[in-house]
Formats: structure tokens, sequence, C-alpha cells
């Protein structure tokens, strides 16, 4: 029987430009005897024959264009093997310009060796490479201080060196596996111990690199199968995908989301084998097909009923932009979310991050190589994972034109779940049909029923104008009520608290409540934060045509000074939360019918232009106008 | 999951993306190990259907096993094979060293073909430990008008994310072995028992380590009579692949060359 393989390691080598990358591969494959034979010499004769130096970079570079710059363009790969296993080495460029190349590289590996001249100390991109290495989720690190033999293989240069890049770590998170001092040209502590650095006790880089171990795709997380296809080649509809995490197994039941259904698993297909699986685990591409004919397609997520990802339209993001153009806030980019393609505009762009010493800036666009943080809008709901809680589906990319663009880390911080919220659970439903029409009602009433839907920040005067309103409108003559998010709080969501999953439950109630006395005839006055164009969109949809929303319009810096309920101080000393408009977004209505402004005008005068709405909007032509 | 099945997975699932993704699709079986791997690939991927053309770019200087394996197999897995004549040598770029000017006929053959029949993807069985120019390659690779390859400005691809977008009059190729190896290759046509073209194996202390036209491809020394011989060979070998391939050593330059016009 044939040898099995053996284990087989991915890593990546990065770090600022001239750090000595191609050098330490070029060391490495010399020292491990993995040359391919006459490599050297040839290299050798290559070299005379340019009247250079030996240069053991020249390995790497098998691209004419490349030797003669002397500098890396795009990734290259090869191949050496340990005592312990074999490995590929990723040699990704170091210039600024090519950061896609070395994205490219860095992604696909288990691990990263990442390189700082020990004379020239951490630049640029050494700490751009340790920012993007942990945004891509390689969490295993040797840092490699190279040509010591340039510092006297100064330990004390070493350790200058050291903190200085651990400070820089620290402040991301991440705590490297190894330092180590080298001289990759002469091959100290490379393969062989380094003698010229006895203070030295941690591992060589080859050691390092025996260390490290394979990155599987886990088993132990949820399940999550992105439908990649739907195959007919016969009278067997199978369902295709790699699962990315989890278990499968036949007679499991599957949700599939966002669009809710559910179907169990029949068959687990494969080809060429004994028997049919019964099981199938991360990282395997299967087919299955289903007890029932559900249609579903490419896009959709397959999970257990428990632990389904979350559903949203919206999400917030920490990106890496390496596009030809800049990412503008409002532009509309395609998505690629697992298998899912969908269109996404750019809400809001909430801050870039320099790289360089982590501080952070607003901004309206990001350039090529930046990162920011940006909170992404979708025409359609999506089914989502945080990253940090799963790594292999919270992940996604934009495209801009033709090219991969962008990839971005998904985080809900502040956004909930709208999975509930647009489940009907009764079953046995049948409307009844109500004999009195709502032209009827508003006949006798003089008017139409509706919803004045107010939204802004806390603070910006909902509550004061709605009830201003309310009473104006009374004394006109017209049927209307006001629902205040105080008063529901103590009755109807008397059950609910203050997350993100809980305040969106609570507007969709209000929402509902609204709609139907809006039906019933009344002019319903609502009054509530409701930062979050979904939820707003949802009580739209609840009261069908007769919903009118009322942008109560103020800065936070004025409402902040009103802070009548004092909420913005206790926020500001952290006692509150994600709260709207200091620590949660607002997002301001696109379109509303009717906008507010209650820092340039008063309340009488801004009373004034809601009832002249009403009077404009709720009054039939045809019917007697009231309170004129 | 050991190695073999980490490598067959990740092929399935680029072969798989590419079929959902691009339309007019055709699949280059050179005949070769590498290309023979590729099929019984897709074969699992779809539960033993080839859902789309194999293509055959025939110079017409292949050798007589080759042609056999092709007959047999074309009949035996139900492929929809297609044949693409080459140009004669006198009409390619004289500029070129011989052995690499009579390679380009295959890429002549090719370009006439993907123009005839309207590819928009080709699969092409290409390997990143073959040869340096092919490392730098993506699983999905654009191909301009002319169907060349601009291997200084290639896009992004990561996250298993493919660029699948491409302007019209272009192409993608798609290259679902790039992370497999040669020892791979043989490991992987041992345990699933894949056909094999006996030219691999040494007769008189000869073999080929890889299958091109007679004229320019060269056995190498070799006792290896069977696939564990030649994993235990490659174990051990500091010989690279290709070196029986002349178009590759004619000029530092005559690879990139090939490759940068289209060549597999």
């Amino acid at each position: 029987m044939t040898a099995q393989p053996r284990e087989f390691l991915k890593t990546v080598i990065v770090g600022h430009v001239d750090h000595g990358k191609s050098t330490l591969v070029g060391r490495l494959f010399f020292d491990t005897g993995s040359l391919p034979e006459g490599k050297y010499e040839a290299i050798k004769a290559m070299c005379e024959r340019r009247g250079m130096p030996f240069e053991w970079a020249f390995l790497m570079d098998a691209l004419q264009a490349e030797r003669d710059q002397g500098i890396t363009i795009d990734t290259a790969q090869i191949w050496f093997k340990t005592v312990k296993r074999d490995y590929v080495i990723i040699d990704a460029p170091g210039h600024k310009e090519f950061l896609k190349n070395m994205v490219t590289g860095a992604a696909a590996s288990d691990a990263a060796v990442l390189l700082i001249d020990a004379e020239e100390g951490v630049r640029e991109q050494s700490r751009r490479h340790g920012y993007l290495l942990h945004l891509l989720g390689v969490r295993q690190v040797a840092v490699v201080v190279n040509k010591m033999d340039l510092v006297g293989h100064s330990r004390d240069r070493f350790e200058q060196v050291e903190r200085a890049y651990n400070e820089y770590l620290s402040g991301i998170g991440v705590t490297p596996t190894y330092f180590i001092p080298v001289s990759a040209r002469n091959g100290d502590n490379v393969a062989t111990r380094s003698t010229a650095m006895d203070w030295y006790d941690g591992p060589t880089v080859l050691e390092a690199l025996d260390h490290f171990q394979v990155v599987t795709q886990p088993d132990d997380l949820p399940l999550r199968m992105p439908v990649q296809d739907v195959y007919k080649f016969d009278q067997r509809r199978i369902i295709a995908g790699r699962i990315e995490t989890g278990v499968i197994r036949v007679g499991d039941t599957l949700m599939f989301s966002p669009s809710n259904k559910t179907a169990r698993v029949e068959t687990i297909e494969a080809w060429n084998v004994p028997h049919a699986p019964i099981k199938a685990r991360a990282g395997q591409c299967v087919g299955i097909t289903l007890d029932e004919q559900v249609f579903v397609e490419r896009g959709e997520v397959i999970s257990h009923e428990f632990h389904a990802p979350v559903e949203s339209d919206v999400f917030r993001a920490r990106l890496f932009w390496l596009g030809r153009k800049p990412l503008e806030a409002g532009n509309r980019y395609k998505l690629k979310l697992n298998t899912l393609d969908a269109r996404v505009t750019v809400q809001s762009i909430e801050m870039v991050i320099d790289t360089g010493d982590l501080s952070t800036a607003p901004a309206d666009q990001v350039e090529r190589n930046a990162v920011a943080e940006l909170t992404l809008r979708s025409d359609r709901m999506l089914a989502l994972d945080p990253f940090t809680d799963a790594p292999r589906t919270g992940r996604f990319v934009l495209v801009d034109g033709h090219d991969i663009a962008g990839g971005g880390i998904i985080s809900m911080d502040g956004y909930a779940d709208q999975r509930a919220l647009r489940t009907v659970r009764a079953t046995n439903i049948q409307r009844v049909e109500h004999d009195v029409s709502e032209q009827a009602r508003s006949r006798r009433n003089g008017h139409l029923g509706g919803v004045l839907w107010f939204t802004g920040l806390s603070g910006a005067g909902k509550s004061t104008l709605a009830v201003a309103v309310e009473q104006r409108l009374f004394n006109l003559g017209y049927q209307t009520y006001v629902l205040d998010g105080d008063n529901v709080r103590g009755g109807l969501c008397a059950d609910l608290g203050f997350s993100p999953e809980e305040r969106a439950e609570n507007i969709r109630r209000v929402g509902e409540v609204a709609a139907l006395m809006g039906r019933a005839g009344m002019i319903t006055l609502t009054a509530f934060i409701s930062p979050y164009r979904s939820d707003r969109d949802r009580a739209r949809a609840a009261a069908g045509g007769d919903f009118h929303e009322i942008h109560v319009k103020a800065d936070v810096d004025a409402c902040e000074q009103r802070d009548p309920k004092g909420l913005y101080k206790k926020a500001r000393a952290g006692e509150i939360p994600d709260f709207t408009g200091t620590s949660a977004p607002y997002e301001a209505p696109e379109s509303p019918e009717l906008v507010v402004d209650t820092v340039n005008n008063d309340v009488a005068s801004c009373v004034d232009l809601i009832v002249d709405y009403v009077r404009r909007h709720m009054v039939l032509d045809t019917q007697k106008v009231v309170g004129k | 999951m050991d190695h073999l099945d980490a490598l067959e997975n990740q092929s399935i699932y680029v072969i798989r993306e590419a079929f959902d993704r691009i339309d007019k699709l055709a699949m280059l079986w050179s005949l070769g190990k590498d290309s023979n791997v590729m099929i019984w690939l897709t074969r699992k991927a779809f539960f033993g259907h080839v859902p789309f053309p194999c293509l055959h770019i025939d110079t017409g200087k292949k050798f007589p096993e080759m042609y056999a394996f092709r007959e047999q197999y074309a009949k035996e897995w139900n492929l929809h094979l297609l044949r693409g004549e080459c140009p004669p040598v006198e009409e390619i770029d004289p500029s070129l060293p011989p052995a690499t000017r009579s390679a380009a006929r295959k890429t002549a053959g090719l370009k006439a073909m993907v123009e005839r029949e309207g590819f928009q993807g080709l699969f092409a069985g290409i390997r990143r430990d073959e040869e340096g120019l092919r490392a730098k390659e993506r699983y999905f690779s654009p191909r301009g008008e002319a169907g060349e390859w601009d291997f200084r400005d290639q896009p992004p691809e990561f996250w298993d994310q493919f660029n699948t977008d491409f302007p019209p009059g272009t192409h993608l190729r798609i290259h679902p072995l790039l992370h497999w190896t040669e020892i791979d290759i043989w490991r992987y046509t041992a345990r699933e028992n894949i056909p094999t073209i006996p030219l691999y194996f040494a007769r008189d202390g000869k073999r080929y380590r890889s299958l091109g036209d007679q004229d320019i491809t060269f056995p190498v020394d070799s006792e290896a009579a069977t696939i564990d011989e030649i994993v235990a060979e490659l174990e051990t070998t500091k010989v690279a692949e290709r070196s029986g391939r002349a178009m590759d050593h004619e000029a530092e330059d005559s690879f990139e060359r090939l490759r940068a016009d289209g060549y597999m």
C-alpha cells in the first residue's frame, strides 16, 4: 500500500519590503535539503552572470520581471518538508501596492511568519500586515527579527524591536506565539541554533513552524452549510454545498435561512462508495436530499433549528479595502456572503482606522489598502453570523465592477435578529371581514385613520410634539390618540427588556397596535426613538398605505443639551449601554413624509406644520373639512 | 479528514462553484495524470456525471498510448469529447525558441476552439508546485480578450470567494488542482484506482514524469514501474517534474512567454 500522506501546514511569510522574506525562504529550503537538484548551482551561475553576490531570494522569484526589480509582486508558493511534516510556504509581497496579493496569500494560511529588519525596526507594512493577519483570522504568528548580523547580534536591539512590536500588537488584541532573532543570510536560528546569539533560548524558525497546528474546519460549532447549488441530474433533487462547521446526519431537521423553511435529511448522496453515508462533517462537500419538496436555492444557509444564524438586512463590519476606486458612503456594491450574492449600500462609515498607530477618524470614504468600520444595508434579508462566533461564515467580500475589492468581518453589535419578528407562529388563521368599512368610518369621522410615526433621537421633541398635536387635533374634532414609549412599556410590552431583539419586538408591537387603531379610524401618533430603518419599515408595512413617517430632527449635541430625562448624562457615564446617538446608531429616515426641525423652530410652529400636514393628507377632498 | 480528503473537497468546491456561476464551461483533458484526476473529481462533484464537454487540444503529435487511452475512457466515463485541431508550426511566432514555438501550437488551437464554441470558462489541471509561474495562479483566473494572462495585476482571491464576474469577450480559467502536488496526484490515483497511461511507468530504466508532444517530451531515468514505486521515488527525488519538457528550459523566460499568451 502507498505510504500515507503526512500532515501538511500552510505558512505565509509577510513583512515590510526588503526585510528579507525571500532570503529566509531560500535559506529554509537549503537548510532542510528541499532544493531541487541543480537549483543552487543554477542560481549561483545566474548571479555570477549578472555580476552580483549570491542571492537566496532568487529561488522564490520565478518571474523575470520580479528578478529585475528585486521585489516580489505576487505570492509565490513552494513546498518543503521537515522530519515532522510537509509544508507549503507562501511568500507574500511586502510592497503596499501589492497588498491584495499579500491578502490572497495570507488568507489561505494556517500560520504566519512576520519578518522585521533588526536594523530598520518596525515599519509601516510590519504593522499593516500584523493588523491584516488578525482580520484575516490567522492566529498563529511567529515574529522573526531578521538581519541580526547587521546589529552585532545585539540582545538589546532584539528586545527593543520586540517591545515596540508587542506594544502595537497588544493594541489589536494579538499575542504573537514567538519572537525569534535570526540572520537568514547566514542561517542563524533558521534551521540550526545560532552560536552568535547564545543569549536566546527559544525555538529556531523551523522548530516554531513544527509547533504550529494545522487549522481544521470545526465539527463542534453549530452546523452551517451554505447552499451552493441544487442538482437535478435525474429524479433526485440534490442540494449541494460544503459543511463549513458542524455535522449533518440523516434524519436531522434542517432550517434554511433566511427563507425560514425546514425539512428533514432523507439521504446523504455519494458517488463510488460502498455504503451511503449517514453522517457528514465540517470540510466535506456533500449533496443531500430532503423528505419533502421545499424550494430552496443557492445562498440559503442550512443550520439546525437551534443555533440558527441571525437574520437582518443590516449589519456592521470591519473591512479592508483593496479596490481601485475608494469605497464611499452611499455607494452600492455586490456582497458575496458565503454562497449568496446580494446588493448592499454603504449606509455609513463609522470610522477609518490607521493601521500605523491604530488611531481612528471619521470619514466619507475608504481609500485603497485602508481599514474601516462601517454599516452595510441590503435590499433583502440576510443570514448572518458574527465573526467572533463563527469565523468561517462570519465574513464576506465586496465586489466593485468585476473585481473582488474588499473583505470584511461581521458584527451584529446593536442590531437585532429579525427572525422572530417576521415569523408567524400561529396556524389555522382565518381573517374576519368587517361589515363596517374603513370608508364608512372615515366618512363619519370626517377624516382618514392612520399612523403618524414620530422618529428621532432621545430629546428631539417627539413626545412633546405628539402630545401638543394630539391636543390641537382633538380640539379640532379629530379622533386621535398618542402611543408613547414609557406608557406601553408598563403593559403591552412589560415583558420586554432592552436588548436589540427586545427593542425591535417593542417597536413591532407598537407598529401593529398603531396600525389597528388607524384602521379603527383613529389618527394614531407614536413617539418612539425607533432608530432602525428595518423596524420602521415593518411598522409601515403593518399600517398598509396609511403610514406617515415624521422625522423629528435635532442633532445629538442639541438633544444632549436638552436632556429632559437625564439619559445622555447616564449614557455618558456608562450606565446605559447601547444608547442611541452616543453608543448605538440612529438610522435617519431616507424619505420621510415630513421632516420637523426642532432646533431652528419653536414648538408652536412645529405643531402648525404637522397639523397642516394632517389637513392636507388625511382629510378627504369630497368630505366636509373638519375644523375649518 | 486526512490530507487527500482535504485536497479533494477543496477541488470539488471549486468545480461546483464554476458550474454554478459560469454558463459555457469546458474541461481541458490532456489525458495526463492530472487531468484524469480532475475528471474523477468532477464525477465525484456531480455524482457520476461530467456535465460539460471535455476538450482535447490535439497537436497530432501525442504518443499512440495517449490516443488509445482517450478513445477508451471517453466512452467508459461517458464524456462529451471535443477535439481541437492545432495550426501548423509555421503559423506560430518565429521569435520563440523551437520547442516553445512547437508548444505554442496548443495555445493557438485552444484559442480557435474557445472562439468557435464561445466558452466562458475552461478548467485546466495545472498545479502550483509544477513550476514557478503556475505557483502564482488563482483558482479563478481571468483572461483577456485575446486569451492572455496579466500576471502582474491579478485580482485578489481569498476565503474561497472567487472572481466569477468578468467583462464580455473575456473568459476565465479555472484551476481546481492548483493546491495539489505531484505526489498528491499519485497517492490519490492509487487510492481511488484511477486509470493511467502506462507511459508513466518505467520500462528499460526510463519513464515519463510528464506527458506532452512526442518530439519535445523526454523520459527521465527511473526504475519506478508501479504507483507505489513512483511515490517512493518522488519522496526522495530532487529532479524537477517538468525537466523532461523541453520548452521550459530553452530560455529563462520561455515558459513565462507561453503562459502570458494563454498557455495552460
